[in-house]
């Protein structure tokens, strides 16, 4: 078997993974995919579940920090689950992602000059809605970025900020429509190791 | 009701109207069930006023607890190899036969549970015997699901046996609400043959094959161990052929006993925790390990870091969860133990290892020295357990299906009885669960009833579940219960003794005159406490038509040994 891991990164020590994990789109098949890692006490730091391309298939992002060889043998559980289509780990360097974060201030932090406002350019935010008594802020960017906005906005005051969890993009060009198309013709469990697919 | 039946054999596929309760037992005749141990209740009983109208077809057992049905379920797999079926109302009913579903779960035991549920539009309720049976057995089944409308039932049980049966079996629960036992559905019947998202049967890599031939090729000290998915396979033959050839020794894990023949100049005995000391020790001598069909628990390796630290690690194993999971392989092989021997073995060479294998012979002289002999013939006042399977083995020619318990009994059962024949043992490996042999016995029992059935369990376990003794009773199923009594929880009361200095922390039973209780049930028994009456009881037993209990009184503190410290490593086993 080729290792997807081909760096020198010490299998023992902690390091952040994201998971991207496709299934049929039943109910119940959420709790079916967290207990893998409730039994193993692990974190889950980020979990988004959505509807992939294709229909009935929905797409799982879960970011965790931990060894390689917990990693490997968490996705080989969650793989065993006879309604998981394919699971796959990624290093931080094989995806692109992005989380969005939406920041809620009081309108009156923009009355009187344009500090605000010029940090909102600055951090390349965009203003989503304005009310009479709040505004909304929206900004995209990894987790440090937004964060960086939500230190920068807190001394004139966050009234609620929420953070979504990760969506990934792969940096594979597998198609999730032809791995899904070789799943049906497979006999094997092979294509949903990550070998293969890049 | 005619033309339902006629329906029923699975010639006649056309539609037809008929409620979700029938369409449970029409689903279960088309998968050619004919045996149900269960226990009926308010949220199951329409599936069994159903049932009421097929007891020519199928045959129901009332047990006496859900943990009766489900281990029960799995005597009648493990035997057969064929899915066992229990049903249970909703809640109570449910969660009484989680015990079974856990144990047939790690085993790799294929069971189709079906429980009852509240209608649907109480799901969420807290209503009457509700619970979140679906939540609970997630983590404890290899699929399961809720039918909540019975246009789902057919599909679902079509899966639910595929599922249970292929790749590596396991347990499957289907929790049927009442609403879709009442409702009508259109029938029809067609077997699931896949599913997208689930691939039992790994394509095997053929380079794998070849690295593994390599390796054994050139190993020095070969050394091969079998486990369960040797038997689920169907591999006992092929096992043999590779070790033939290629003259390598075989040890067997406990769920792996009875795939490998017992006298064959190759086979150096029992793995794990109490087994034999050779195949222990040169676990740390072998240059290569062929692991089959086995998953590396804990009670086999002892400490992990310590384990085969010679050897290059050859893992054949259909569950790609299980490589590399415990310990690190050199080639691994994901696939079904009999095709991947298929392929390696023209791929092997032949070779003699007569050397090393006399390497175990050497060990086997210690151990029966010093631990085997004293088992098997002791001089001492009390009997021994050793001594009682030693006769169980001999007169029963090892030939007989030996249902265990879990404890000593069960230790020196399997170190003991001398299996002859593949997938004559029935035992609870890997959950460990005390109370398993009685019901398990019922279920190998109705699925092999030519077969002599022999449940051997200690005081303690036997009294978790002794209500399946009515069971027994009521439909006459012979098997023969043997309890070796020394009134302790032994194997805690060893290790309380071995490690926690004699602090003997509520291991000591009073126990109540079994043979009265048996009695009571009706069915025919005795106690022994003197070597002089052993041999006689044990043979009345055996050839006693219909069910039969034995009580032995057995010495109080006996220690299985050897034994492998737990967390400790297999060099260090201790024959005292």
């Amino acid at each position: 078997m080729t290792d997807i891991y081909q760096d020198s990164t010490d299998p023992q020590v902690e390091r952040q993974f994201t998971l991207s994990i496709l299934t049929e789109d039943k109910p119940g098949l959420l709790n079916t995919v967290t207990i893998v890692f409730t039994r193993r006490k692990l974190n889950i730091e980020m979990i988004n579940v959505s509807a992939s391309e294709v229909a009935g298939v929905s797409r799982y992002t879960i970011v965790l920090t931990t060894t390689k060889d917990q990693v490997e043998k968490v996705i080989k559980q969650i793989r065993k689950h006879v309604d998981v289509l394919g699971a796959f780990v990624y290093e931080e360097d094989e995806i692109h992602y992005q989380e969005i974060a939406l920041y809620k201030v009081p309108t009156e932090i923009f009355i009187g000059g344009v500090e605000v406002e010029q940090i909102i350019r600055a951090n390349n935010a965009r203003i989503l809605v304005i009310e009479k008594d709040y505004i909304v802020i929206e900004k995209t960017g990894h987790k440090h970025e937004t964060t960086a906005l939500f230190d920068t906005l807190q001394k004139y005051g966050v009234l609620e900020f929420v953070r979504s969890g990760r969506v990934s993009i792969s940096k594979s060009k597998r198609k999730t429509e032809h791995f899904l198309e070789e799943l049906e013709k497979s006999t094997t469990h092979s294509l949903s190791n990550n070998n293969g697919i890049n | 009701m005619e033309t339902l039946q006629k329906s029923s054999t699975g010639k006649t596929k056309k539609k037809m109207r008929i409620t979700g309760s029938e369409a449970v037992i029409l689903s279960l005749l088309e998968e050619g069930v004919d045996t149900i141990f269960g226990y009926p209740g308010g949220a199951i009983m329409p599936i069994y006023d159903s049932l009421y109208h097929y007891q020519d077809k199928i045959n129901h057992l009332l047990v006496r607890h859900e943990q009766g049905a489900a281990h029960a379920a799995q005597g009648y797999a493990r035997v057969t190899g064929r899915v066992g079926v229990c049903f249970a109302t909703s809640g109570p009913g449910a969660t009484n036969l989680m015990t079974g579903i856990a144990d047939a779960q790690i085993d790799s035991t294929p069971i189709v549970c079906i429980t009852g549920q509240v209608p649907a539009h109480l799901l969420g309720s807290d209503a009457f015997q509700e619970s979140d049976v679906l939540g609970i057995s997630m983590p404890v089944t290899k699929w399961n699901f809720q039918i909540t409308s019975p246009e789902e039932i057919p599909d679902a049980i079509a899966r639910a046996f595929y599922i249970a049966k292929t790749g590596r079996p396991g347990p499957v629960l289907l929790d049927i609400t009442k609403n879709a036992q009442f409702g009508e559905l259109d029938f029809e019947y067609k077997p699931c043959e896949k599913i997208r998202s689930y691939h039992p049967y790994p394509e095997i890599n053929i380079r794998d094959i070849e690295d593994a031939a390599k390796v054994i090729n050139s190993a020095k000290k070969p050394y091969i161990l079998v486990g369960h998915g040797v038997l689920i396979s169907g591999a006992e033959k092929k096992v043999l052929e590779l070790s033939e050839k290629a003259n390598i020794p075989v040890a067997s894990t406990l769920l792996g006993l009875s795939s490998f023949p017992p006298d064959h100049p190759n086979y150096v005995g029992y793995l794990g925790m109490h087994g034999n000391y050779g195949p222990n020790v040169l676990t740390n001598e072998c240059d290569v390990l062929i692991a089959i069909g086995m998953r590396f628990d804990d009670r086999v390796t002892g400490d992990v870091n310590q384990y085969a630290v010679k050897a290059k690690v050859i893992h054949i194993e259909i569950d790609p969860s299980e490589i590399d999971k415990i310990i690190k392989t050199e080639v691994a092989i994901n696939a079904d133990a009999k095709q991947a021997l298929e392929l390696l073995i023209p791929k092997v060479n032949k070779a003699n290892h007569k050397e090393w294998i006399e390497e175990f012979r050497k060990l086997d002289k210690i151990e029966y020295d010093k631990v085997i002999k004293h088992d098997l013939y002791p001089t001492g006042e009390k009997l021994k357990m050793g001594e009682v399977v030693r006769m169980i083995s001999e007169i029963s020619k090892g030939e007989a299906i030996l249902v265990t318990d879990v404890g000593q009994h069960q230790m020196i059962a399997s170190r003991y009885y001398k299996f002859r024949r593949p997938n004559h043992i029935v035992t609870s490996g890997g959950l460990g669960t005390m109370g398993f042999a009685l019901p398990a016995s019922m279920g190998a029992q109705i699925g092999q009833k030519e077969e002599k059935v022999i449940a051997i369990a200690g005081d303690g376990g036997f009294q978790m579940t002794i209500q399946e003794l009515g069971t027994i009773s009521q439909y006459n199923i012979p098997v023969k219960i043997v309890v070796l009594n020394n009134n302790f929880l032994g194997m805690v009361r060893q290790w309380q003794q071995l490690f926690f200095e004699k602090r003997y922390s509520f291991t000591e039973m009073t126990n109540p005159d079994f043979v009265k209780i048996v009695d009571g049930y009706g069915i025919a028994c005795n106690r022994v406490s003197k070597r002089e009456d052993l041999q006689h009881a044990l043979q009345t037993m055996y050839d006693h038509d219909g069910p039969y209990f034995l009580e032995v009184k057995v010495e109080m503190e006996e220690n299985v040994f050897p034994m492998v410290p737990s967390g400790d490593s297999v060099s260090n086993i201790r024959l005292e």
